[in-house]
C-alpha cells in the first residue's frame, strides 16, 4: 500500500507546478448530479461510477472525474482564455478487477483557449511530458479528429454518416456499420422481409408503449431509403481501414496520412492540424521522430475526446493503468454549454502511480 | 464445523432441489413447521442445510458463509463480479431453466435485432428528449451485454416484478427479463429480439471457492461429491 501522505504531497507538488504554469486552482463538489453524466456517457457510466441518492436531489454520483464539473464551471462564469488546475479524489466503481483502485487522486490541467488550438494541445502535452520525464514513460498519442473528418468526407448519405459518428467510440459497432453500409454484410432476413412488405403495419400487434406508430413508420421509411442508397465504395472502406491502421512515429504517420489525404481530401484540414501540432511540439523541444502516433488511439475508453489524445504508460509495469491521460474535448463544451462552446484541451496525472513508480527507481 | 449447503427456502425451486438430492440418496427437508426456516439432512453426515432466498445465495457463497449453494446461474452472473473466481459450478440440476432475453413491443415491426434497437434508441432520444428505457432487475448482465454489442442511448429502469407490463404502462419501452416459455411475453404483446438472448440460466449447484474448511469438511465434501456422482 502506497502511503497516502506521500501521494498527497506528490499531488500538491504537481498542482504547484501547474499553478506555476499559470493555472488557476479550482475545487469541485465530490457529489455530482448523476443526470448530467448519464446523459453524456449513457448507461455504461453506471458500471464505472458510484451512484447514490436521496429523496431531495435524486441520483448523485461520486465524481468519476473532474473534467465535467470544471467545464460546467467555466461555461457558467469563466473568462477567456482560462487555465485551471485541480487536485482531489475521484471514484471509480470496479466490477471486474479487484486489483484496480476504486478511489484515487487526480491532478489536472485544463486549458480553454480559442486562439490557437494546436499550440494549446502542444502546451498541455509538453507540460505533462516534462513533468513525468524522470519516470521514463512511453507516450502514446492519437487524433480522433482525423477519423471524424474521414467519416464526414464519405460519399454517402448524411444518415449513414450520423450513425458512424455516433459509434466512433465503439469500434465493434462502427465496423459492423461499415460492413453493412458497404454491402460487405447482407442485411438481416427480417429486415429484407420487412422492406418487401407493401404495408408493414398490416396485421401488426396492438400499438403499445411510448414509441408511437409515426416513429415506427419514420424508421421504416429511413430503412427503405437506405436500401436504395449506393453502398459505400470498396475504395473508401479501404481508406478508412488505412487510417485506422496508421501506427508509427509521428513524423512517419504524418507522411502516411498525407498520402491517404490525396485520395480522401476531406481529411486534409485535420492532417494539416496534426502537422501544426507536431511543429508546435517540436518548438517545445519534443522529438516527434520518436513520438508514437496511433490513429485509433483513444477510441475505446475516452469518449469525450474528439481531437488530439494522449496517454503516458509505464512500459515496465503493463499491469498499471496509464499514469496520465488527456486530450481535446471541444464537443463536450458544446454539449454542456447550452448553446455556447469553447475549444478545450486538458490532461490528468495520477500522483499515486507517480509515487509507486518513483519507489521503483 | 460442518459443511453448509444453501438451498432456496420456498417454492418449486426448493421442492425440485429436494427431489434432485433425494434421487441421489440424500434427503433434505424442512424441520418443524412451514414457517420455520430450519432444515435437516439425512443420508450423509456433517452437512448443515441453510434455507435462504435464491437471490441471497450468491452473496452468501461469495462471502464464504456457505460452502455449497443451489441457485440460478442468472443470479450468480448478475450479482457477483468475476463470479468464476468466487464460485465454481459443480452441476446443472436440469430444472429452473430460463433465458434472460431482451424483448420489445411486437408492434415495433422495424426492430428485430440489436442493430435495430440501437438505431431506434438514437431516434427515440431525439424525439422524446430522454433515453429509451429498458426495464429489468438484471442490471449488470443487461448493461454488459448491451455494451459488448455497442448499443447506446438507452437507460435501465429497475423493475422487480411484473416487468412485462411496464411497456403497456409506459414506464419503459423495452424489457430484459427471464422467460421460460415466452407465453407471458406474447400475452403482453412483446417479442424477443433475434440476437437478444443474454443468458441461458438453470438451477445450478455451486461451490464457494473461498469458504473456510477444516479436514473433516474436506472429507465431507469428497463423500458428498462421490454420492452425487460429481467427483
Amino acid at each position: 500500500m502506497t502511503d497516502r501522505a506521500a501521494i498527497r504531497a506528490e499531488a500538491a507538488r504537481l498542482r504547484a507546478m501547474f499553478e506555476a504554469e499559470g493555472a488557476q486552482p479550482v475545487e469541485t463538489a465530490v457529489l455530482q448530479p448523476a443526470e448530467v453524466l448519464l446523459d453524456l456517457y449513457g448507461e455504461d457510466i453506471r458500471a464505472r461510477a458510484y451512484i447514490t441518492s436521496d429523496a431531495l436531489r435524486g441520483e448523485q454520483m461520486l465524481r468519476p472525474d473532474f473534467t465535467v464539473p470544471v467545464v460546467q464551471m467555466h461555461m457558467e462564469h469563466g473568462a477567456e482564455p482560462a487555465c485551471y488546475t485541480y487536485s482531489g479524489e475521484v471514484f471509480r466503481r470496479q466490477e471486474d478487477d479487484p486489483d484496480r483502485a476504486n478511489e484515487y487522486m487526480q491532478v489536472g490541467f485544463e486549458l480553454f483557449d480559442r486562439a490557437a488550438p494546436q499550440t494549446a494541445d502542444a502546451r498541455v502535452f509538453s507540460l505533462l511530458y516534462n513533468t513525468l520525464k524522470p519516470l521514463g514513460l512511453r507516450a502514446a498519442t492519437g487524433d480522433i479528429g482525423i477519423l471524424m473528418a474521414a467519416v464526414d468526407g464519405l460519399r454517402t448519405t448524411e444518415r449513414r454518416k450520423n450513425a458512424l459518428r455516433r459509434h466512433i467510440w465503439r469500434p465493434r459497432r462502427f465496423r459492423a456499420l461499415m460492413d453493412r453500409f458497404s454491402g460487405r454484410m447482407a442485411m438481416p432476413e427480417s429486415r429484407a422481409a420487412l422492406l418487401a412488405m407493401a404495408d408493414p403495419l398490416a396485421g401488426a400487434a396492438p400499438m403499445i408503449g411510448m414509441r408511437r406508430e409515426a416513429e415506427i413508420l419514420s424508421r421504416i421509411k429511413a430503412l427503405q431509403e437506405d436500401a436504395v442508397s449506393d453502398p459505400i465504395s470498396e475504395n473508401e472502406v479501404a481508406l478508412i481501414d488505412a487510417i485506422l491502421s496508421v501506427r508509427e512515429t509521428s513524423d512517419n504517420a504524418l507522411e502516411h496520412l498525407r498520402d491517404i489525404a490525396v485520395d480522401l481530401s476531406a481529411i486534409g484540414p485535420a492532417v494539416d492540424r496534426l502537422a501544426e501540432r507536431l511543429e508546435a511540439l517540436e518548438k517545445r523541444g519534443i522529438d516527434t521522430t520518436k513520438l508514437d502516433f496511433e490513429a485509433s488511439y483513444g477510441r475505446t475508453n475516452m469518449e469525450y475526446y474528439d481531437g488530439f489524445v494522449f496517454g503516458f504508460y509505464a512500459e515496465t509495469r503493463p499491469d498499471l493503468p496509464p499514469v496520465a491521460t488527456g486530450g481535446r474535448y471541444d464537443a463536450l463544451t458544446r454539449q454542456l454549454g447550452r448553446g455556447r462552446e469553447i475549444p478545450a484541451v486538458g490532461g490528468v496525472v495520477r500522483p499515486g502511480l507517480v509515487v509507486e513508480l518513483e519507489g521503483l527507481t | 464445523m460442518s459443511l453448509k449447503l444453501g438451498v432456496p427456502s420456498k417454492g418449486r425451486l426448493m421442492d425440485k432441489t429436494f427431489d434432485w438430492f433425494g434421487q441421489r440418496g440424500i434427503e433434505l427437508g424442512r424441520a418443524g413447521s412451514e414457517r420455520e426456516y430450519a432444515g435437516y439432512v439425512q443420508g450423509i453426515d456433517n452437512i448443515e442445510l441453510v434455507l435462504l432466498s435464491a437471490g441471497e445465495i450468491p452473496r452468501e457463497l461469495a462471502a464464504g458463509r456457505i460452502h455449497l449453494g443451489v441457485t440460478g446461474t442468472d443470479l450468480v452472473h448478475d450479482k457477483l463480479g468475476q463470479w468464476d473466481r468466487t464460485v465454481a459450478e459443480l452441476a446443472g440440476l436440469g430444472f429452473g431453466q430460463a433465458d434472460l432475453v431482451l424483448a420489445v413491443p411486437r408492434c415495433w415491426v422495424d426492430v428485430n435485432t440489436l442493430d435495430d434497437l440501437d438505431a431506434a434508441a438514437a431516434a427515440f432520444r431525439i424525439t422524446h428528449g430522454f433515453r429509451l428505457r429498458i426495464a429489468t432487475k438484471y442490471h449488470r448482465l443487461v448493461r454488459e451485454f448491451l455494451r459488448e454489442n455497442g448499443v447506446a442511448d438507452y437507460q435501465l429502469v429497475d423493475s422487480q416484478g411484473a416487468t412485462e407490463g411496464t411497456v403497456k404502462n409506459e414506464t419503459a419501452e423495452a424489457i430484459a427479463d427471464i422467460t421460460s416459455t415466452g407465453d407471458t411475453l406474447r400475452a403482453n404483446h412483446l417479442k424477443i429480439l433475434e440476437d437478444g438472448l443474454i443468458l441461458r440460466s438453470q438451477a445450478t449447484l455451486f461451490r464457494a471457492r473461498k469458504a473456510p474448511m477444516d479436514d473433516a469438511d474436506r472429507k465431507t465434501l469428497k463423500t458428498l461429491l462421490k454420492q452425487l456422482e460429481l467427483d
